[in-house]
């Protein structure tokens, strides 16, 4: 297969049923095309599985492909079309869901060894969302094990790459998401956000990620990490196409105790408001400075500059406790971690090793825990245990649930002065594999802008910002807003979008060097 | 203040982990180093700010106490790795104490 021409072009073109101009088009436009009778749910999807054959032995997107299921679920898509049928806004387009997401006889393993070959015997909420609005699904995403990770190397089935550099991590957890995006394999992904797992991978593959207000979007049959901070959320190449497939899995579902029995915040209505005229936006004064990579820097303040020129009015805003939320989320995380992944017990599913007759069931446990277990789960479950022992519960557990008050209060105190703040979302562009695997503090370094939202449960979202001049990857500026307030989110990286591609002359993504036979053989 | 190995083996024991002498030796000072990162937090976390479990003040969530359908025993034992009699098969657990 060709490589996809620039998507320059085919954001404007008529979309054809060439290969090319399919993979490089956004979901709404393909779900025109479709509309229009140019091009059938199964060509899309057939285009998009030859891609992955083509390119996914170099970015190890996917950990599973089931293209029977897919092509079955886009004829039966066209059927519904042919015969005039009503059909939702992304009916047709298919999706690479990352895999945390129970899917109803497909494989689901978290990427860890835990769970190899273990087949859902349920659906996911966010998954069967999808698939009732006629998506096609094409598979898994790879992601860190148990979605413990910033750079997805901690995947039992080895690391992601960034379509951007095949040298390079593509951010994590939900890496594989990400990369499949960059790498037009999908047009459309579904992640996971629990410290930046979301936002992260989208700022280093010049991607859109979101992580709805938390509630927001169902956790029923999604693998539990962090509970109270875990939150499903779109992937896309675009804000109107990150903002539909919001629309689609958000929602009240009574299979999630947390989940919020309120309306969806209008986020696709919010993409069409290009002007900020009347908002103000604060840019977080911690969230800058040392540590932060000049392209970083210099893509932000371009990106604030272009939002000026939307119309925002843009101010400064101090969260005197930011600095805290890193050591308070490595607390609370590793905490609920300890408590979540104590379910794989070896007895009901998942690893099961020395059940010889001879070991008790704790010997047989712990056996399967070692062995079914990678070092950063291992590393966060003893954490976590450790900081709820007795004895260290309220210096460490305690002591973090506190600062989590003080970094809703500082996002209290911001919403009375402006109505979204913004920040890079993390202050490197991606490193390279391997870089950062053995000092696990610079690692989680990399989610020091992402989490303060998490533990104040709010909406954000990171959109392309540009290239870093020094090494030509992404840089992402993210979003903030208030509970509930999504659509923010989207207005904001809409208008973004909307400034950067007029002076950039099209996407991000048009830039991105080739993959395929120009490419080194077998990196992994 | 300082992991010690011993203490990893205690910690990993609690959460029945199996650890090898060299994952033992990697992660205990891997651990301290981030322990002191995030040790941090008490010192803004004064007695006068009340913890935050959850982000948002959500009540309980209730439905009605009503038989619903569930999963067939043998859609739910699919994957597990061992059944026997529509049931789990698992280790024997009775005599642990006599190890």
């Amino acid at each position: 297969m060709s490589e996809p021409q620039s998507p320059r072009t085919s954001m404007t073109d008529a979309v054809t049923t060439g290969g090319a101009e399919i993979l490089t088009s956004s979901a709404t436009d393909l779900v025109a095309a479709m509309e229009a009778g140019q091009v059938s749910s199964v060509e899309i999807t057939q285009a998009c599985l030859d891609r992955i054959e083509a390119v996914d032995r170099q970015v190890h997107a996917f950990l599973t492909v089931d293209a029977e299921r897919a092509l079955r679920q886009a004829r039966e898509v066209d059927s519904r079309r042919a015969a005039g049928q009503r059909l939702g806004p992304l009916a047709g387009v298919p999706l690479a869901v990352k895999d945390l997401f129970c899917y109803q006889g497909m494989v689901t393993t978290a990427a860890s060894r835990m769970l190899a070959g273990w087949v859902s015997p349920y659906t996911s909420t966010v998954v069967q969302r999808c698939v009732d609005a006629g998506m096609v699904i094409l598979g898994k995403t790879n992601l860190d094990e148990f979605a413990m990770g910033s750079s997805t190397e901690t995947s039992a089935f080895g690391p992601t790459h960034n379509p951007w550099d095949l040298e390079r991590i593509p951010g994590g957890s939900g890496g594989g998401s990400a990369a499949a995006l960059a790498a037009f394999q999908a047009p459309l992904a579904l992640g996971t956000d629990t410290g930046g797992s979301i936002r992260l991978p989208a700022a280093l593959t010049g991607t859109v990620g979101v992580k709805p207000t938390y509630g927001g979007t169902s956790r029923y049959g999604v693998i539990a990490m962090a509970s109270s901070l875990d939150q499903p959320g779109p992937c896309a190449r675009t804000v109107a196409d990150a903002a539909l497939l919001h629309q689609v899995i958000a929602g009240y579902d009574p299979m999630d105790q947390t989940s919020i029995p309120r309306d969806v915040p209008p986020v696709v209505e919010a993409c069409r408001q290009i002007d900020l005229a009347g908002m103000r936006l604060g840019v977080v004064t911690g969230l800058s400075g040392q540590g932060y990579a000049p392209g970083v820097t210099q893509r932000f303040e371009e990106a604030v500059a272009a939002l000026r020129g939307a119309g925002a009015e843009v101010i400064e805003v101090s969260c005197p406790h930011f600095e805290h939320a890193l050591g308070a989320y490595y607390l609370i995380q590793p905490a609920e971690v300890s408590s979540n992944l104590a379910r794989y017990d070896a007895m009901r599913y998942g690893l099961r090793l020395d059940d010889d007759g001879e070991h008790s069931a704790e010997q047989v446990m712990a056996a399967s825990r070692g062995a079914g277990f990678g070092a950063e789960a291992k590393r966060r479950i003893i954490l976590g245990t450790y900081a709820l022992s007795s004895g260290y519960y309220d210096a460490y557990y305690g002591s973090a649930q506190k600062v989590r008050t003080l970094i809703s209060r500082d996002f209290e105190a911001a919403w009375a002065t402006c109505d979204a703040l913004i920040s890079p979302t993390t202050p490197t562009t991606a490193f390279r594999i391997g870089e950062r695997t053995d000092d696990p503090l610079a690692m989680y370094q990399a989610d020091l802008c992402t989490i303060p939202a998490n533990l104040a449960g709010i909406a954000t979202g990171s959109f392309p910002a540009g290239l870093a001049p020094e090494d030509g990857l992404p840089v992402g500026l993210q979003v903030m807003a208030p509970v509930l307030c999504d659509d923010r989110v989207y207005r904001v990286g809409a208008a973004l979008e909307a400034q950067l591609e007029a002076a950039w002359g099209g996407p991000l993504l048009a830039s991105i060097p080739p993959l395929g036979a120009a490419a080194k053989e077998d990196v992994r | 203040m300082a992991l010690t190995p011993d203490e990893v083996v205690r910690l990993a024991g609690l959460a029945r982990i199996e650890l090898t002498a060299e994952e033992t030796a990697m992660l205990a000072p891997q651990l301290d180093v981030i322990l002191d990162a995030v040790a941090t937090v008490s010192e803004v976390a004064t007695d006068d700010v009340p913890p935050t479990s959850h982000a948002l003040p959500l009540v309980n969530a209730f439905r009605a106490d009503r038989v619903r359908p569930s999963m067939p025993a043998a859609e739910a034992l699919a994957m597990a790795p061992r059944a026997e009699q529509s049931r789990f098969r698992v280790p024997r657990i009775l005599d642990e104490g006599a190890q």
